[in-house]
């Protein structure tokens, strides 16, 4: 327990910094986790340089993603969309700093999916399939 | 590495002595293999101490579990040189992933009048799926010809080729015949007509090396109790743009992303093709069982297998009334199927297992090519990594008595 709800999870659950919608946005995409019914929607805005000026995240789910989502943005604002498509599971991991076993992996995984599925345009996310790539 | 010679010692079944100073001679290998102690031993240790429902709990059991199936998975993958994990359904077995395809593909892609070309040497399972689904939507099925050797007529193939035919569905080894089709040419020409392949490698992925990445397939369709794991659990492999549009097969839990009062979106794969419940021991039993042939080899098997088949050959041809489909060396498994107009299968089956040897007779899910060589039944042999010339010495005098029985 005491490795998941590391303190820095538990601030950004509840003290989100980017919630909320970009509105008007250039990228806007949302999916969900089965399991924990977890439901992510970014929404940003990228400058002709391809640069993520702003970012927000909508949803509702357990701490795990919802903090997730919170911290990916944190990360990614100011970066390049070539950067964020680059971004892998273990870059999430690592940002996160906690230790996920199989199941709950997919919580965390799901704002990165969201991510990636939106700059990427995908219509649907399962094209992307973070754990096994 | 495990030393072929020492596999035996795995096996505990073989061990057994089934009649008074007769044991048992496993030669139905072909039907369903025995398991080693690694397998039975992986599955036991599983129920004892991490049993629980994978993918929605997350308590510690759910997780070990939910990592114990996931990492079987990897293994399957990686031993048949699968890109991605995903691309490896669970299903029951070979036959459940026919259907799957036949249901799922089949009913999206195909239309009356489409053609599905398979093979005269086919298994029931490779036959009915496509003949249910001509029924249902009025597909076409063809059927490429045999040589009398009992080797796929490549010129008859590419004439049915011509037909540009949807699907090509064919075995990689026939389970009566022995032949090891040239798969990967078949592959080339199919798709160069523009048709989707499905091989069925039940007999043939368990016993040498099969890369989906190297012959380019697009299903590929195996069961884990024929390869030293349990049974109830199999393989539907696939590409991943091909997966990916098809529908789901079966409906229920751990197949859908959320589901609505008014409908259901699909979970991403593999689970958009896994409804319920898996077979979750049984995973883990076939992770297991693909570890065990990795630490023998697969190269070392084929190698045994040659030989044990060479040298029962051998001793087969001395006697004068027996027929055997497919008597060439090359290009064939370690299966030999046998008749004679003396005695019945079915009586050469019930004799030898009076001496504790275990063979098959019948038309082994294979009616339709039994017609071809216009036989009814036939009594078949099957070897694997655990037999030896010792127990094919005893077949051979067995099979004397039998076949003299009825004089």
């Amino acid at each position: 327990m005491d490795d998941l709800y590391r303190e820095n999870i538990v601030e950004h659950y509840n003290h989100p910094s980017h919630r909320g919608v970009v509105d008007p946005c250039n990228v806007k995409f949302a999916d969900d986790n089965p399991l924990c019914g977890d439901h992510i929607e970014i929404t940003l805005n990228t400058s002709s340089e391809g640069i993520i000026t702003e970012a927000k995240f909508t949803g509702h789910g357990c701490a795990i993603s919802q903090a997730s989502a919170d911290i990916l943005l944190d990360e990614v604002i100011g970066k390049s969309i070539d950067e964020v498509k680059k971004m892998t599971k273990d870059d999430l991991i690592s940002l996160l700093g906690i230790e996920l076993g199989a199941v709950r992996l997919k919580c965390a995984l799901l704002s990165l999916k969201v991510l990636k599925a939106g700059v990427y345009g995908l219509n649907n996310a399962d094209e992307l399939d973070l754990e096994d790539d | 590495m495990i030393q072929i010679e020492n596999v035996r010692a795995d096996f505990p079944v073989l061990e057994r002595e089934l009649r008074p100073g007769k044991r048992l001679i496993y030669l139905d290998s072909a039907a369903s293999s025995q398991k080693p102690l690694s397998v039975i031993n992986a599955m036991d240790e599983f129920y004892r101490m991490n049993y629980a429902n994978i993918h929605r709990g997350v308590h510690q059991l759910a997780e070990e579990s939910t990592e114990m199936y996931e990492s079987a998975r990897a293994k399957v993958a990686r031993f048949i040189g699968a890109k991605k994990n995903r691309q490896v359904i669970f299903t029951r077995n070979t036959t459940e992933s026919i259907n799957l395809v036949a249901n799922s593909w089949g009913r999206k892609f195909l239309k009356a009048g489409d053609l599905v070309l398979l093979t005269q040497m086919e298994h029931h399972s490779n036959i009915v799926p496509w003949q249910i689904l001509k029924q249902k939507i009025g597909i076409e099925i063809d059927f490429v010809k045999i040589t009398p050797d009992g080797r796929l007529d490549m010129a008859d193939l590419k004439i049915k080729l011509a037909r540009e035919p949807k699907l090509v569905s064919f075995t990689h080894m026939s389970n009566v015949l022995g032949t090891i089709n040239p798969v990967k040419e078949i592959i080339r020409l199919a798709h160069s007509s523009g048709a989707v392949t499905l091989v069925d490698g039940a007999q043939s992925v368990p016993h040498f090396p099969v890369n989906v990445e190297n012959l380019d397939v697009d299903f590929l369709a195996f069961s884990s109790h024929k390869m030293l794991g349990p049974t109830g659990i199999g393989v539907l492999y696939g590409k991943l743009e091909i997966l990916n549009q098809m529908d789901p097969f079966l409906g229920g839990g751990d197949m859908i992303k959320e589901v609505r009062f008014d409908g259901f979106s699909a979970n991403e794969l593999p689970h958009k093709f896994e409804a319920g419940t898996p077979a979750i021991a049984e995973a883990i039993g076939f992770g297991a069982a693909v570890g065990y042939l990795e630490e023998v080899g697969l190269g070392t098997i084929v190698e045994h297998e040659n030989e044990l088949l060479t040298y029962a050959l051998l001793g087969m041809s001395e006697f004068k009334d027996l027929k055997i489909l497919n008597p060439n060396v090359d290009n064939k498994g370690g299966v030999i199927a046998f008749y004679s107009d003396k005695i019945h299968p079915h009586d050469i089956a019930q004799l030898l297992d009076r001496e504790g040897i275990a063979i098959r007779a019948g038309h082994h899910c294979a009616q339709p090519l039994h017609t071809v060589f216009n036989v009814h039944a036939t009594a078949r042999v099957s070897f694997y990594l655990y037999n030896n010339r010792e127990e094919i010495d005893q077949f051979i005098h067995s099979l004397h008595s039998a076949i003299n029985f009825f004089k």
